[in-house]
C-alpha cells in the first residue's frame, strides 16, 4: 500500500495503480479518452493530465503509477486549461456535424465538448479529409471523425488479434485504415464491430440497414417478419437507462408489432433446432471417424475468421447454418408451404447483436436461387433508433409472447448469447442422445465466464468428449495451430468472436461500464434458470417440425435447409 | 523474385521489419504491395502493420522513383541561405510539387531535412552528386543536363563533388 | 609486421578465437611475454609508421567526410593520383575524415619523409599540378593554400592550432578526427586507442566504471543532459538476462552534423565508448542506431565492427577476459522523432517510431522488454578519454554543472562554417566572431538558432551566455544536440519560427494530441502573419490573425505541459524565444506589413523601374505565373496580384531595374 494525496484528499492505493484508479477509488473523476481498461495505458490523449508534484510538465494520469508520499492535483486551473485545450484542438479537426450524426448524445468527444464548456472556435484551420469506406456490409469508416485515441487500433490487434486497421502516416496526416487505404471489404477485417464498440466517436459505425426494413414495411405485397437474437434481449433496455442485464423480452416484442410486422418470431427456436442437427453432427463425427474437432458455426465472424486465415481447417467446421439463417430458412419452406405463402413475398428481418450478421445475411451460400434466407439484420441499436422514430415510448410497453411455431424456446437456446452457452446447450442434448437421459446437473459451470479458453471433459455413457471454448478471435489461435499440428485433443470447440460473446457483439449498445459483460451474461442464465425446458431436444414445436417437414436430424432435407458449406476466401483475398 | 532477402533473417522476428523494408526498397527502389504482403506473412506482423510502417518513415516510397532524384536540403543552414526558393525554382522547371514524380519518369523531387553538407549551403543532391552554393537562376541549367544524355556532366559549373 | 594482428614471432598466439589478454598493451610497449629486441623492434617500427611519423616516401591526406566528398575531395584524389604518375612520383595517399574546417575543404595535407605536416585547404583539381609542384617536387610550400602546420617548423608556416578558427577549440571528442584514417583499426591503437578498454577490463570492475563516469560529469550530449553516469547506474543495477546499449546516431536536427562527423572521422573512438558503457551496465548486445541518410558513416561504422570482431575486441570473451559484447547496426528510415529513447526503441523493434509514456524508463524496460542505456554518439565519444585520464582531468574542464566540451556544427551567415568543439563555458560570441569570424558580406549580426527545432533564437545581447546545458536553458534556448546556425540582418525571424514549426509538423508522430494538432494550429497561426490582405480574400481569414496570436502562448504553454516527448514539449520553443526577442520583428509584420529582412513574399512588392528597363523581354519569359507584360522595346510592368514573389526576374533582369519593397 501506498499513501498519497490526490486533491487535498489522503488516499491508500495499491502499489502498481495508476494515478487514475487512485483518484476513482476516492470519487475523483478524471476524463479519459485513449484509455482502454485491461490493455497498456498509449498515453495519447492527453486528457486525463493531472499535475504532480515536483514534475516539470503534467502527466498523463492513465499510465503514472503512484508513489508514496505522491501529491497530485487533478483540478487546477492549469490542468483545466490543459484539457479544454485540448478538448478545443480535438474539436478543430473534426467535422462538428453532431446534428446529423449517428452517435449524436453518445459521444464521447460531444461529452468533453460539453463538459469543459467550449464555447468558441479558437484555432480554426486546416481540417482532415477523408473519404468514408462504405466498402463493407456490415461497417462503415469515417476517418474524418476520427480523433486517433487507437482505442480500436488496440482492440484490433490486441484482443481479437486481427489486426484489420492501424495507424498510417504520421503527424496531422495520421490516419487509422487499412493496408493501401483500400475497402474494408478487402481487409484482413471480419467485421465484429468490436471496434466500433470502443470507438468514442462516430468514424467506426455499423452500416445501416433501416431504410430496406422501413420501405419492406411499407411494401403492401411483403409479408414482413422479424425475429430476435437471444442477446438483444439482455441489452436493449440499457439504451433506455435500464439497469445492465435486464431482460426486456416481452418489450421488445410489443415494439415490433407495434413497427408493423406481420409475425414476430424468436431465434431462440431456431437455436434449438440448431442443437438438433449440430449435436447430432457431432456424434455423427465423433463416432464415424469424421473430422475433429468440430467447431461450432453459429457465429460469421468466426467463420470469416477461418475462412480468411485457415481455410485448410474448414473441413473442422460444422456445416450447420446459423441460428437466424436457419429461422429464415425455415420461414422460406416449411412456414411459407404450411401457411400458403410464396416464399419470394416473405420479408425477413433479423434482429442481431452482431454486424458480421449483415454481411453473413448477404452471403450467396445462404441464398436458394437468389432468395436470401434472411433479407435485412438490423442490430441492437438500429432498432432502438427505429422505435424512436416510430415514436414508440419503450418504458410504457406492455409485454407481449413470440407468434407461433417459430417462436418457441428452450433455456438452451437462451444462452446462445453468451460465450459457452452454445457448448452448454450442445452437451445438454447430445449427452442425452448418448445416453437417453438428461444431465443431472444442466448448469455447465466449467464453460461460464469470461475466461479466454474454457476446457472440459463431459462423460456421456461410453464416450468421452474433450470440449473447449473459445472466448473472442484472440484467443483462437492456440487452438487453431493445435488442430494444425494434429496434437489437439478436442472434439468439439465453441468459438465466439466477441468477448463474451453475442451479449457483446458489435451491434450492442455503446457504453464503456466495466461490469456489462458479466451482467449481461447473468441475465441470459437467469432466463435459461428459470424456463420450464431447459433441453433443446424438448422443444416441441422443433419436434413437429421435424415430424412435418424435416423427417430426422442431418436427414437430406436438413441437410438442404439447414446446413451451408464456405469458401476459401484467403485466396480470394491474395487475388 | 525478392524471396531471396528472407535469407538474412529469421522468420517471424519483428525486429526485422525495417531492414527488409529497406532492402525491398533497395531491390525495387519503392515497396511493392506484393512484397508488403510476402513480408507481412514472413515476420508475422499484420499487413496493416506493415504499412503502417512503411508510411511512417521518410525513407519509404510506395510509387516507383523517376530516372534521376533530386533532394532538395531543406536543413537550416540551407533555409537561410533561400533553399526556399531553389524548391521553388525546381518545382517551376519539372512542374511537379516537391514529393512527385515527372510524367515523363525522368526525375523525383523530394525535400530532405538536412544532409549535413551545411558548410556549401544551399545544397542539392541529384542521384549521388552534390551540387553546392547554387542559385535558383543555375537550375534550368543543371536540370537540362539531365535532359539532354549526350551532354557532359562535367559541362555543369555548380557540381561539387560525389559521394560516388 | 604490417599490422597489430600479423605476430611478431611464434611466441605471439593473439587471435580473435585465441584471445591474449595482453593483446592491447603489447601494441604500445610490446611485445610483453617475452624479451626479444627483434620483435620489440618490429612494434616500434609499425607504431611510427601507424602514427606517421616514420615513413619513406610522401603521405598525402585527403579529408574525406562528407563535406569533402561534397566539395569534391574525390576528383582532387584522381587529379593527385594521375599528377603523381604523370611525374612518375610515389607517395602514399591516406583518406582521412574530416578536420571540421568544413568551409575550406577540400583540405589535402603533405607530409614528406622527415618533414612537418602541413595542411593546404580549398584544393581544386584545376590546383593540384601546381599544388604536386610545389610541395612533392619542389619540397617548398604551397603558399596560395596553406592552412597550418601540425607541429613547429622551420618552414615558417603558423601553427594550424593557432589559427583563429582551432584557437579557441579544445578538441576531446574531435582530437583524431581529420588526422587520422578512419578505415584503420591499426592506427587507432597507435594513436592510444582501446587503452581505455583495456584499462576497465585489467583493473575496474562494472561498477567502478560506473562511478568513474559519474565522477567525471559527464552529461548526455543528445541534449537534455542527463547524467551519464546515473543512467548508466540505474542499469547496472537491474538483474536481467539481457541488458542492451544503444547508441543514438539517428541526427535529425537540420543543421546539425556532429556524428555524422564523428562517425565518419574516428568510428572507432564510439565502438570503444559503447565497449566501456556495454562492460558497465553488463550488457551483451550493443545497437547503433544510424541515420540511413548517413551512407558513409554506415559503410564505416560497418568496417570499424567488422574490424573489431577480427582482432579479437567485439564477440565472445573479448581478450581472455570473460566479457562477451557485440554491435549489431540499425538502420533508421528516417524520422526525426526517433531521437526520442522509446521510439527509437520502437524503431529498432520493428515498430513505427512512436514513444510511449515513461515509467518504465527504458533503464528498467527497454529494448525487448530489458534494461536498456541509450547513450549520443558524442556521449559515448568521451568515454575512453575519461577512463584513460581520469574522471578529475575530465571534470576539471568546463563548468560547475557542465564538464568537458560541447561540439557544435556552426552553419549559416557566418565566415566559417564547420565542426567545432569548445569547452563548456565558452561564451556565445566567441563561438560567433572569434571561431566562426563573424558574419560575411558586412552584414548585420542577428541571431543564433541553437538547440535546432527544440532549441530557441538567441539575439545579441545574450552573447555573453556561456555554453552550458543551464545558461542556455535560462535565456530560453537549449544545448539540444549541437546544431549552431548564425543569422544575419537578411534572415525575418517569423520566418525562422515558421519553418522549425513546419519542420516539427512534418516530424511529429501524430500520437499525441497536443503535438499533432496544437503544433499544426501554431503553424497556422505564424503563417497567417506574413500574409498580405491581398492574398487573403476571405475576411475571416484576416480576423484569425489576430485572434490566433491572442492564443498563441496559451497554446504553446499547454503543448510544453501536456505532450508524450521532448519534441512536443520543445516544439513552441522556436516561437517563444523568438516572442522574447524579436518581438518587434513580429509587430512590424503584423501592424506595419512589413518584413523588413525582405524573406516574407506575401509582404514584397515587385515593380519594374520604367527608367531602367530597356523592354528585353527576358523577365516575362522567365516568369512562370505570367505576372509581367509589355511589349518588346517598352518598360515591363508587373501584375501584383499575379505575381508569387519568386525573383526569378530579379536573376534575369541584366538592367537591375526590378525593385523589391
Amino acid at each position: 500500500m501506498v499513501q498519497l494525496t490526490i486533491n487535498n484528499i489522503k488516499v491508500n492505493a495499491e502499489k502498481g495503480m495508476t494515478i487514475l484508479e487512485a483518484a476513482k477509488s476516492v470519487g475523483i473523476n478524471i476524463p479519459t479518452l485513449c484509455h482502454l481498461k485491461d490493455l497498456l495505458p498509449s498515453g495519447a490523449c492527453r486528457i486525463c493530465s493531472v499535475e504532480v508534484e515536483g514534475y516539470r510538465g503534467l502527466t498523463p494520469s492513465c499510465a503514472f503509477p503512484v508513489s508514496d508520499g505522491m501529491v497530485v492535483e487533478t483540478n487546477s486551473a492549469r490542468v483545466r486549461r490543459a484539457r479544454k485545450t485540448i478538448v478545443e484542438l480535438l474539436i478543430e479537426n473534426h467535422p462538428q456535424d453532431c446534428l446529423v450524426c449517428v452517435r449524436n448524445k453518445n459521444c464521447e468527444l460531444q461529452n468533453l465538448s460539453e463538459t469543459y464548456s467550449v464555447r468558441e472556435h479558437r484555432f480554426v484551420g486546416e481540417k482532415k479529409d477523408h473519404a468514408i469506406d462504405i466498402s463493407s456490409s456490415s461497417m462503415e469508416r469515417d476517418p474524418a471523425k476520427c480523433v486517433l485515441c487507437g482505442r480500436c487500433v488496440r482492440i484490433c490487434h490486441e484482443v481479437q488479434k486481427i489486426g484489420a486497421i492501424d495507424f498510417t502516416k504520421r503527424g496531422f496526416y495520421s490516419t487509422v485504415t487499412t493496408p493501401f487505404n483500400k475497402g474494408l471489404n478487402v481487409s484482413d477485417c471480419i467485421l465484429c464491430g468490436q471496434c466500433i464498440l470502443v470507438c468514442p466517436t462516430a468514424a467506426l459505425r455499423e452500416k445501416s440497414s433501416l431504410k430496406e426494413v422501413v420501405s419492406a414495411l411499407n411494401d403492401k405485397n411483403k409479408f414482413t417478419v422479424v425475429q430476435v437474437a437471444p442477446a438483444v434481449r439482455a441489452t436493449l433496455g440499457e439504451e433506455y437507462n435500464l439497469p445492465l442485464g435486464t431482460d426486456v423480452t416481452g418489450q421488445i416484442v410489443m415494439g415490433l408489432r407495434r413497427l408493423g410486422f406481420k409475425k414476430v418470431f424468436d431465434t431462440n427456436f431456431a437455436a434449438d433446432l440448431t442443437i438438433i442437427e449440430e449435436a447430432t453432427e457431432l456424434i455423427d463425427r465423433v463416432s464415424n471417424n469424421g473430422k475433429l474437432p468440430m467447431f461450432t458455426s453459429c457465429c460469421p465472424g468466426w467463420v470469416k475468421y477461418i475462412e480468411q486465415n485457415r481455410p485448410q481447417l474448414l473441413e473442422h467446421v460444422s456445416s450447420c447454418k446459423s441460428p437466424h439463417e436457419m429461422e429464415g430458412a425455415v420461414l422460406k419452406t416449411y412456414y411459407a408451404k404450411k401457411m400458403g405463402l410464396n416464399p419470394k413475398d416473405i420479408f425477413v428481418v433479423s434482429i442481431m447483436p452482431c454486424t458480421v450478421k449483415k454481411f453473413e445475411s448477404n452471403r450467396a451460400e445462404l441464398a436458394e436461387e437468389n432468395l436470401h434466407d434472411v433479407d435485412a439484420v438490423l442490430t441492437t441499436r438500429e432498432l432502438v433508433r427505429f422505435f424512436k422514430i416510430a415514436g414508440i415510448e419503450f418504458g410504457d410497453l406492455p409485454e407481449d409472447k413470440f407468434d407461433n411455431p417459430l417462436g418457441e424456446s428452450t433455456g438452451a437456446a437462451a444462452i446462445f448469447g453468451t460465450s459457452g452457452g452454445v457448448m452448454e446447450a450442445a452437451l445438454r442434448t447430445a449427452y442425452y442422445k448418448l445416453t437417453g437421459s438428461n444431465l443431472e446437473s444442466l448448469d455447465f459451470e466449467a464453460v461460464r465466464g469470461s475466461n479466454g479458453l474454457k476446457e472440459a471433459t463431459v462423460k456421456a455413457g461410453e464416450t468421452e468428449l474433450n470440449i473447449a471454448v473459445v472466448n473472442g478471435i484472440g484467443n483462437a489461435k492456440k487452438v487453431l495451430d493445435e488442430i494444425e499440428k494434429g496434437s489437439s485433443k478436442y472434439h468439439f470447440i465453441e468459438v465466439m468472436t466477441c468477448p463474451g460473446g453475442c451479449i457483446n457483439g458489435g451491434g450492442q449498445p455503446i457504453h464503456q461500464k466495466p461490469e456489462k459483460i458479466m451482467k449481461r451474461m447473468r441475465a441470459l442464465y437467469h432466463i435459461d434458470a428459470n424456463m420450464k425446458k431447459r433441453n433443446s431436444h424438448e422443444n416441441e414445436s422443433v419436434k413437429v417440425l421435424y415430424k412435418e417437414f424435416l423427417v430426422e436430424p442431418n436427414s437430406p432435407t436438413a441437410h438442404k435447409i439447414l446446413h451451408t458449406h464456405y469458401l476459401d476466401r484467403k485466396k480470394i483475398l491474395d487475388n | 523474385m525478392h524471396t531471396y532477402i528472407f535469407d538474412n533473417y529469421e522468420a517471424k522476428d519483428r525486429s526485422a521489419l525495417i531492414p527488409l523494408l529497406q532492402d525491398i526498397q533497395g531491390i525495387y527502389n519503392y515497396l511493392p504491395e506484393t512484397a508488403l504482403k510476402d513480408i507481412s506473412e514472413f515476420v508475422d506482423i499484420p499487413l496493416s502493420r506493415v504499412y503502417g510502417v512503411a508510411t511512417f518513415y521518410n525513407q519509404f516510397r510506395l510509387k516507383p522513383l523517376g530516372e534521376n532524384v533530386i533532394k532538395v536540403c531543406r536543413g537550416t543552414a540551407c533555409h537561410v541561405k533561400s533553399s526556399a526558393n531553389i524548391l521553388f525554382a525546381i518545382e517551376h522547371e519539372l512542374n511537379i510539387k516537391a514529393g512527385e514524380t515527372t510524367r515523363d519518369k525522368k526525375f523525383t523531387l523530394e525535400i530532405v531535412n538536412c544532409i549535413g553538407a551545411c558548410s556549401i549551403a544551399p545544397v542539392i543532391t541529384i542521384n549521388e552528386d552534390y551540387y553546392g552554393r547554387i542559385a535558383a537562376k543555375d537550375i534550368p541549367k543543371i536540370i537540362k543536363n539531365f535532359t539532354r544524355k549526350s551532354v557532359k556532366q562535367e559541362t555543369v559549373p555548380a557540381k561539387e563533388g560525389s559521394l560516388k | 609486421m604490417n599490422s597489430y594482428l600479423d605476430h611478431c614471432c611464434e611466441e605471439c598466439w593473439h587471435t580473435a578465437k585465441t584471445p591474449c589478454d595482453q593483446f592491447i598493451k603489447c601494441c604500445s610497449g610490446g611485445p610483453l611475454c617475452h624479451q626479444n629486441e627483434k620483435c620489440k623492434e618490429k612494434y616500434t617500427k609499425l607504431g611510427n609508421q601507424l602514427r606517421y611519423s616514420e615513413h619513406e616516401i610522401p603521405l598525402i591526406f585527403i579529408g574525406m567526410g562528407t563535406c569533402g566528398l561534397a566539395a569534391g575531395a574525390l576528383k582532387v584524389e584522381e587529379a593527385i593520383r594521375s599528377e603523381l604518375a604523370k611525374l612518375n612520383l610515389t607517395a602514399k595517399i591516406e583518406a582521412t575524415g574530416c578536420i571540421g574546417y568544413c568551409a575550406k575543404e577540400v583540405i589535402v595535407d603533405i607530409k614528406l619523409p622527415g618533414g612537418t605536416r602541413i595542411s593546404y585547404c580549398e584544393i581544386t583539381p584545376k590546383s593540384v599540378p601546381k599544388f604536386i609542384q610545389k610541395t612533392i617536387v619542389e619540397k617548398g610550400i604551397f603558399t596560395e593554400k596553406v592552412l597550418g602546420a601540425h607541429e613547429k617548423n622551420q618552414l615558417g608556416v603558423p601553427l594550424l592550432k593557432d589559427d583563429p578558427f582551432f584557437k579557441h577549440q579544445m578538441k576531446i571528442v574531435l582530437e583524431h578526427c581529420g588526422i587520422i584514417n578512419p578505415t584503420s583499426i591499426d592506427t587507432y591503437i597507435a594513436h592510444g586507442g582501446f587503452r581505455a578498454f583495456d584499462k576497465i577490463l585489467s583493473l575496474m570492475d562494472s561498477l567502478e566504471v560506473v562511478k568513474e563516469i559519474s565522477a567525471s560529469g559527464l552529461r548526455g550530449r543528445g541534449g537534455a543532459g542527463f547524467p551519464t553516469g546515473k543512467k548508466w547506474e540505474l542499469a547496472n543495477k537491474q538483474k536481467a538476462d539481457h541488458k542492451y546499449l544503444i547508441c543514438n546516431a539517428d541526427e535529425g536536427d537540420p543543421g546539425a552534423f556532429m556524428d555524422r562527423s564523428v562517425l565518419e572521422s574516428d568510428p572507432f573512438r564510439v565502438v570503444e565508448g559503447m565497449m566501456i558503457g556495454g562492460y558497465a551496465i553488463g550488457a551483451t548486445l550493443g545497437y547503433i542506431y544510424c541515420r540511413a541518410e548517413y551512407p558513409l558513416a554506415i559503410e564505416r561504422l560497418q568496417n570499424t565492427i567488422e574490424l573489431c570482431r577480427k582482432y579479437g575486441l567485439l564477440g565472445d570473451n573479448i581478450l581472455n577476459s570473460n566479457f562477451s559484447f557485440d554491435l549489431k547496426i540499425k538502420k533508421g528510415a528516417g524520422a526525426f522523432v526517433c531521437g526520442e529513447e522509446t521510439a527509437l526503441i520502437g524503431s529498432i523493434e520493428g515498430k513505427r517510431g512512436m514513444p510511449r509514456p515513461r515509467p518504465p524508463f527504458p533503464t528498467d524496460a527497454g529494448l525487448f522488454g530489458k534494461p536498456t542505456v541509450i547513450n549520443n554518439v558524442e556521449t559515448f565519444s568521451n568515454v575512453a578519454a575519461i577512463i584513460r585520464k581520469g574522471s578529475q582531468w575530465f571534470s576539471s574542464i568546463g563548468t560547475e554543472k557542465s564538464k568537458g566540451t560541447k561540439v557544435f556544427a556552426l552553419s549559416g551567415k557566418i565566415v566559417n562554417s564547420g565542426l567545432v568543439e569548445v569547452p563548456m563555458g565558452t561564451k556565445l560570441s566567441e563561438v560567433v566572431f572569434k571561431i566562426a569570424g563573424g558574419i560575411p558580406d558586412n552584414k548585420k549580426f542577428k541571431a543564433v538558432q541553437i538547440g535546432g527545432p527544440s532549441g530557441g533564437c538567441l539575439p545579441e545581447k545574450v552573447m555573453d551566455t556561456q555554453v552550458d546545458y543551464d545558461s542556455l536553458k535560462d535565456v530560453g534556448a537549449m544545448m539540444g544536440s549541437g546544431g549552431f546556425v548564425v543569422m544575419d540582418e537578411d534572415t525575418c525571424m517569423v520566418d525562422v519560427a515558421r519553418y522549425f514549426l513546419t519542420f516539427i509538423q512534418s516530424e511529429s508522430c501524430g500520437k499525441c494530441v497536443p503535438c499533432r494538432e496544437g503544433t499544426k494550429r501554431m503553424l497556422e497561426i505564424i503563417e497567417r502573419i506574413p500574409k498580405s490582405y491581398k492574398s487573403t480574400t476571405n475576411k475571416i481569414d484576416q480576423l484569425q490573425r489576430f485572434k490566433g496570436i491572442i492564443h498563441l502562448k496559451r497554446l504553446s504553454s499547454v503543448i510544453k505541459d501536456t505532450s508524450l516527448c521532448g519534441l512536443g514539449q520543445s516544439a513552441p520553443n522556436p516561437v517563444l524565444s523568438g516572442l522574447q526577442y524579436f518581438r518587434g520583428e513580429y509587430e512590424e509584420h503584423l501592424y506595419d506589413r512589413k518584413c523588413s529582412a525582405g524573406v516574407c513574399k506575401d509582404l514584397l512588392t515587385y515593380s519594374i523601374d520604367n527608367t531602367l528597363c530597356e523592354g528585353c523581354g527576358v523577365c516575362l519569359r522567365k516568369c512562370g505565373v505570367e505576372a509581367i507584360v509589355g511589349e518588346k522595346g517598352h518598360a515591363h510592368y508587373i501584375l501584383d496580384e499575379k505575381c508569387i514573389r519568386c525573383g526569378m526576374c530579379i536573376d534575369a533582369c541584366r538592367f537591375d531595374a526590378i525593385m523589391v519593397n
